[in-house]
């Protein structure tokens, strides 16, 4: 699963920079720096209100940093947002699918706002629908599909521009195992073909053990360990999970109180 | 230039056409939401229509009304817009406009133009409910075009109002409040259902800079067989757009911090 030579060498996909953001006196992500090479599958763990959502909001260009910034694909996220918007994907923690509208529809309308020529529109959708195991449902209201087909859909309306890095924001929460399984072997499924990059924040760490090429625990706003699976494990004894990784690392520092909820609103 | 524009008009088709389907796969709220329009034509008009000195002495008063409950249905729809992208932000489905690559100017003016053809569809019942009644409705091209006109200019103002306040806001609780706070003097300070005429004079000063009453003076011009305008089309129009461009350039600037 290590990015081939030729990638080694490459730009990375995700570079990020002293990446700040407070709200209020807090801290919410605090000098956050790492990069990401092509084509790794980057997990993102740490405890709830460790600042994980709050650094995919800055790195999808919802949400300004403070202070620092990222490259995502090449560009600067603070004074080129629109080219990272053309050049990322987002699959959001909650269900970005419109429910009022048919699985068709829904990529009929990130087919427009992507700007798919409309001669590759038909083409391309029902390629990503197929793709997503999703073609017979295609005309159904997304309000009748089950989880796991929501999370399929969003990650097929994300396949349409052809992104370079796509980012799922706990794309598992809430599926059955079956559906989870789904969802993962088409993630892998897209790094195979299309050597996309893709960053993946849970709570499976198991999932994040088993398909990430490299990991990063944050907690408290900062990185506090990062590498492969294996790297974070070692040293920890034979047998030892990411579970113990992160109860280990997380515990130790303390908890800090309860955040003033940066990462959802009341 | 052109390139951009003709991309730009495919992405508000984008999220027109969602509006769209989404309006033809459930009707029924489009009938529900008329109920309302035809309360206040059936039930206020009858009774209003006693009062003397309310409608201007040439005019029925049910001609009077049938336009300002136009422009009315047309607020409520657009008012409505700002609850619905709060609504919106809580499904996760806000986010996924914000993260495209479309303009942020584009992303609110295709909420703006959403609204007008809801209002419009709301138009068409309103429409027969007033012939149906007996009101003396033009129905001649031009007046049809230039009250479609108005009322999507007029909604796609209130729509981008209702938007702003809704990234103010950023709650559905708080938004219900305002919402209901604002819109009953944009509807009561204002020409659509008696004249200015009636009002005390500081409230005929309030409705001056009300941008619903000139959306009534040029729906009341249009819609009326013998119609006229109080203060002209070309202003009634010229009015409207500014205020509806203005409201465009603050809203693009202030919705994207709803994804926050």
């Amino acid at each position: 699963m290590e990015p081939s030579l030729n990638e080694a060498h490459a730009p990375p996909a995700v570079e990020v920079i002293g990446l700040t953001r407070c709200f209020g006196p807090l801290r919410a992500v605090d000098a956050v720096s790492f990069s990401i090479a092509p084509a790794e599958i980057f997990g993102l763990i740490g405890p709830n209100g460790a600042g994980k959502s709050t650094l995919i909001k800055m790195l999808t260009t919802l949400l300004p940093p403070t202070s620092g910034t990222a490259l995502i694909a090449g560009y600067d996220l603070r004074t080129q947002a629109a080219q990272v918007r053309a050049h990322i994907g987002y699959v959001p923690q909650l269900a970005s699918a419109d429910g009022a509208l048919t699985g068709f529809e829904n990529m009929l309308l990130s087919a427009r706002l992507y700007d798919i020529p409309r001669s590759e529109r038909q083409h391309r959708i029902t390629g990503a629908l197929a793709r997503m195991g999703l073609a017979d449902s295609a005309n159904v209201l997304v309000n009748h599909y089950s989880g796991g087909m929501v999370r399929r859909l969003e990650i097929a309306q994300n396949l349409l521009h052809r992104p370079q890095v796509l980012f799922l924001d706990e794309p598992t929460v809430g599926l059955d195992p079956a559906a989870r399984d789904a969802v993962w072997r088409h993630v892998l499924d897209l790094r195979e073909r299309y050597q996309r990059t893709m960053i993946v924040s849970s709570h499976h760490l198991e999932e994040i053990e088993e398909f990430c090429t490299r990991v990063a625990l944050i907690d408290q706003g900062r990185i506090a360990c990062i590498g492969t699976p294996a790297e974070l494990k070692a040293g920890l004894g034979p047998g030892a999970t990411l579970d113990d990784v992160f109860i280990r690392l997380v515990s130790q520092q303390g908890r800090r109180p309860a955040s003033p909820a940066p990462e959802q609103r009341p | 230039m052109i390139d951009a524009v003709s991309r730009f008009a495919s992405q508000i088709w984008g999220i027109v056409a969602a509006e769209v389907q989404k309006l033809r796969h459930d009707p029924v709220e489009l009938f529900t939401r008329s109920v309302q329009p035809a309360l206040w034509l059936i039930l206020f008009g009858e009774v209003m229509a006693g009062v003397r000195g309310v409608a201007p002495t040439n005019m029925r008063y049910l001609d009077y009304l049938s336009a300002g409950i136009l422009a009315q249905s047309a607020l409520f729809v657009a008012i409505f817009y700002g609850i619905a992208t709060i609504w919106e932000h809580d499904l996760g489905i806000l986010q996924r406009y914000l993260v495209s690559p479309v303009p942020r100017i584009v992303l609110v003016l295709g909420k703006a133009v959403s609204a007008g053809i809801r209002a419009l569809s709301q138009a068409v019942i309103i429409y027969v409910l007033a012939l149906a009644l007996g009101a003396d409705i033009s129905l001649a091209p031009q007046h049809v075009v230039g009250v479609a006109g108005t009322l999507m200019i007029g909604s796609a103002l209130f729509a981008l109002l209702s938007l702003i306040i809704a990234s103010l806001v950023k709650t559905r609780e708080r938004f219900m409040g305002i919402g209901q706070m604002i819109t009953m003097p944009i509807f009561f300070a204002s020409n659509a259902i008696y004249p200015l005429s009636i009002m005390p004079a500081w409230m005929r000063i309030v409705s001056r800079f009300n941008p619903l009453t000139y959306q009534v003076d040029a729906l009341r011009a249009l819609m009326l067989v013998d119609g006229v305008s109080d203060f002209g089309l070309l202003f009634d129009f010229a009015l409207l757009a500014g205020a509806a461009a203005a409201m465009a350039f603050v809203a693009a600037r202030m919705y994207p911090r709803m994804g926050y």
